[in-house]
C-alpha cells in the first residue's frame, strides 16, 4: 500500500501532465455521489452504522484493479496537517477533513482517482484530468462506479434517481468541474462580467477550493449546479461548451492586454519573477497571485512551456499544509512565509529571466543573444 | 391516478394532510378540486414549508412533526439543514418534494445512468405497465381472445421476474 509520504513527493499526474487546452485549463475533476440503500446517509447516522457502511464499502473499493497499491486510509488514523493536505490537493473535501468516525480516503497512486467513503454521502468518487477533458474524466469514474454497483446495493429511486443527502445532487449525482486559470479577465476587469453570464445558464463559478472560497491565484472553478433531469454526458457536452467559450474570451482578453498594455504585462511578469526569485517572505494568497502572472507569462512566451508543471505544481506545495509536511513540523505564520519564499527561490533558481523569446518561435525571430 | 372523489376524472391535484404525524395523501381531479374549495392546486404550501416559507404555521407545524420510520430523521431537522436522513425519507418526504426539486433542478425525472440491478426492475416495469395498458384496450374493446393473451403474457413476465429476483438474492 502507498505510503502518505509517497503522495508528497510525487506530484499528482494531472499536474505534471499537458491535457487539452492545457494554458487555460488546469485540471477536470468529476465526482459521483452514491449511497447505500437502507442506511442514514453519514450526516443523520449513529457511529456504528457509519462504521458498518465503512466495513461494507471499504473492501470493495481497495479490490478495484484501478486502486492496485492505492493510499487508504481512516481519517481519524491521520494528523490534522495530513488531513489539510490531502484538503489542499483536492483528493478530500474540506468538509470531510472534519470528519471523525468511519470516515475514509483511498485514492490511487497517479492521485488521479479518489473515493471518500462517508462524506456527506457514504461515497463520494472523483477522477481527476489534466486540461480541458471532463468526458475522460467521466469515463474513467463511471468505470469505477458500474464495478463498485456489482457489489454493493446503491439506494436509487425509479423518479430521483441515485438518492443523495442533499436533494441538490439529486438524478445524476454528478457534479463535473473544470479549475481554469483566468489571469487576462481578471486583468482586464471582465471576469465578473463572464461569472453572471456563466451563472446565468445553470453554471457554478467557484474559488480555488469550492463553495464560498475566494479566487486566489485567478483560479476559478467552474461545473454543473443541475443533477437531474438530464443525461450525464449532456451536462458534460453543455460544460465543455461553455467552457470553450470561457477560454476564447480569456485568450482575447490575453492578446488585447498583449497588444494594449505590453510594458503593464512586462511589468508584472517581471515584478512577478523577481519576487519570486529573490522574496524572503511571501504569504500563499502573494504566492498564488505571483505565480499566476508566472503561469501567464509562460503562455505568453515570457518563459519556456515546461515552467507550466512545476508552477502547477508549486500552487499545492506552497499551500499551509504542504509546508509543514515539508518542515515535518507545525510551523506559525512567519515562519511559513519564510520556508515558502525559500522553497520558491530554490525551485526558481535556474529559471531564465523573462523574455519575449519563446512567444510564437516560429513566426516571431528570436532576439539575439549575448 | 383516478381522483379519490369522483373516482372519474383523471387526479392533477394531490393534496397532503398530516394526521398524528402521519401523511394521508388525497388526490383530487381539477372539477372536485373547486367544488371541495381546494384553492392550493399545485400543493406547494408543503413545499413552502420545505422552503422555510411557511404561510400556514400550523400545517408546518404539524409537518415539522414527521419522522422518517427508517432513521428518526424529522422534517424540522431537514428545514435546518437542507439534507435528508436516509434514502427512505424521500418517500417519507415526498410531498412537495417535487415542487423542491423542480426549483433546484433542470427536470424532476432522472434520465441518466441507471444502476444494472435497478435495470431489471425498471424493464420489468416499463413491460408490466404497457401490457396492462394493452390489456385495457382489448378489454374495452371487447377483444376477450386478445386480453386472454395478454394476462397470461403478464403472468409469465411476473413469474419470470420472481424467478430472477429469487436468483439475484441467492448471489
Ligand atoms: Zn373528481
Ligand atoms: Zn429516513
Amino acid at each position: 500500500m502507498m505510503q502518505f509520504k509517497t503522495i508528497l513527493k510525487n506530484p499528482a499526474e494531472w499536474m505534471m501532465s499537458s491535457g487539452p487546452n492545457g494554458e487555460i485549463v488546469i485540471s477536470s475533476r468529476v465526482r459521483l455521489a452514491r449511497n447505500l440503500k437502507n442506511l442514514s446517509f453519514p450526516g443523520w447516522a449513529i457511529e456504528e452504522d457509519r462504521s458498518l457502511v465503512l466495513n461494507q464499502v471499504k473492501p470493495v473499493i481497495e479490490s478495484l484493479t484501478e486502486m492496485r497499491g492505492a493510499f487508504s486510509s481512516e481519517l481519524t488514523d491521520l494528523t490534522a496537517v495530513k488531513k489539510q493536505v490531502l484538503v489542499e490537493r483536492h483528493l478530500i473535501s474540506r468538509e470531510q477533513a472534519a470528519k471523525a468516525i468511519g470516515s475514509a480516503a483511498v485514492m490511487n497512486r497517479k492521485q488521479t482517482l479518489c473515493v471518500m467513503v462517508n462524506e456527506e454521502d457514504h461515497l463520494r468518487m472523483q477522477s481527476i484530468k489534466a486540461g480541458l477533458n471532463l468526458s475522460a474524466a467521466f469515463k474513467m469514474i463511471d468505470k469505477v462506479d458500474t464495478k463498485i454497483e456489482e457489489n454493493i446495493d446503491y439506494a436509487f429511486d425509479n423518479q430521483y434517481g441515485y438518492l443523495t443527502a442533499c436533494p441538490t445532487n439529486l438524478g445524476t449525482g454528478m457534479r463535473a468541474s473544470a479549475m481554469l486559470h483566468l489571469p487576462g479577465l481578471v486583468l482586464s476587469d471582465q471576469v465578473n462580467k463572464v461569472i453572471q453570464a456563466v451563472n446565468k445558464i445553470g453554471l457554478a463559478v467557484r474559488g480555488l477550493y469550492g463553495e464560498g472560497t475566494e479566487a486566489l491565484g485567478n483560479l476559478f472553478q467552474v461545473s454543473n449546479q443541475h443533477t437531474l433531469g438530464e443525461p450525464e454526458n449532456e451536462i458534460i457536452a453543455r460544460l465543455e461548451k461553455v467552457i470553450k467559450q470561457i477560454i476564447e474570451h480569456e485568450e482575447n482578453a490575453r492578446e488585447k492586454l498583449y497588444d494594449d498594455n505590453r510594458t503593464t504585462l512586462d511589468d508584472k511578469i517581471g515584478r512577478s519573477y523577481a519576487i519570486l526569485r529573490y522574496g524572503h517572505i511571501i504569504s500563499t494568497k502573494e504566492a498564488l497571485d505571483l505565480l499566476s502572472m508566472l503561469r501567464l507569462g509562460v503562455d505568453l512566451g515570457y518563459f519556456s512551456d515546461e515552467l507550466r508543471g512545476l508552477i502547477d505544481v508549486l500552487f499545492m506545495e506552497i499551500q499551509p499544509a504542504h509546508l509543514q509536511v515539508y518542515a515535518n513540523r507545525k510551523l506559525n505564520a512567519e515562519e511559513r512565509d519564510c520556508l515558502r519564499a525559500k522553497i520558491m527561490r530554490d525551485r526558481l533558481k535556474n529559471l531564465p529571466e523573462p523574455s519575449k523569446f519563446y512567444k510564437n518561435s516560429s513566426n516571431e525571430q528570436p532576439p539575439e543573444e549575448d | 391516478m383516478n381522483c379519490d372523489v369522483c373516482n372519474e376524472n383523471d387526479a392533477t391535484v394531490y393534496l397532503t394532510q398530516i394526521v398524528k404525524g402521519e401523511m394521508q395523501k388525497v388526490n383530487l381531479c381539477e372539477d372536485c378540486a373547486k367544488e371541495k374549495g381546494v384553492t392550493d392546486p399545485t400543493g406547494f404550501a408543503l413545499a413552502d414549508a420545505l422552503l422555510g416559507m411557511d404561510s400556514d404555521q400550523e400545517k408546518s407545524e404539524s409537518v415539522d412533526l414527521m419522522t422518517c420510520k427508517a432513521c428518526g430523521f424529522s422534517h424540522s431537522e431537514f428545514k435546518k439543514s437542507g439534507r435528508f436522513g436516509c434514502s427512505e425519507c424521500y418517500s417519507v418526504f415526498q410531498s412537495g418534494l417535487e415542487s423542491l426539486v423542480k426549483a433546484m433542478h433542470k427536470g424532476t425525472r432522472h434520465i441518466g445512468k441507471v444502476p444494472s440491478r435497478y435495470r431489471v426492475v425498471k424493464k420489468y416495469n416499463d413491460q408490466i405497465t404497457e401490457l396492462k395498458d394493452l390489456l385495457l384496450n382489448a378489454i374495452n374493446d371487447e377483444n376477450f381472445e386478445e386480453a386472454a393473451k395478454l394476462r397470461d403474457e403478464i403472468k409469465l413476465a411476473d413469474a419470470d421476474f420472481n424467478e430472477s429476483n429469487e436468483g439475484s438474492l441467492e448471489n
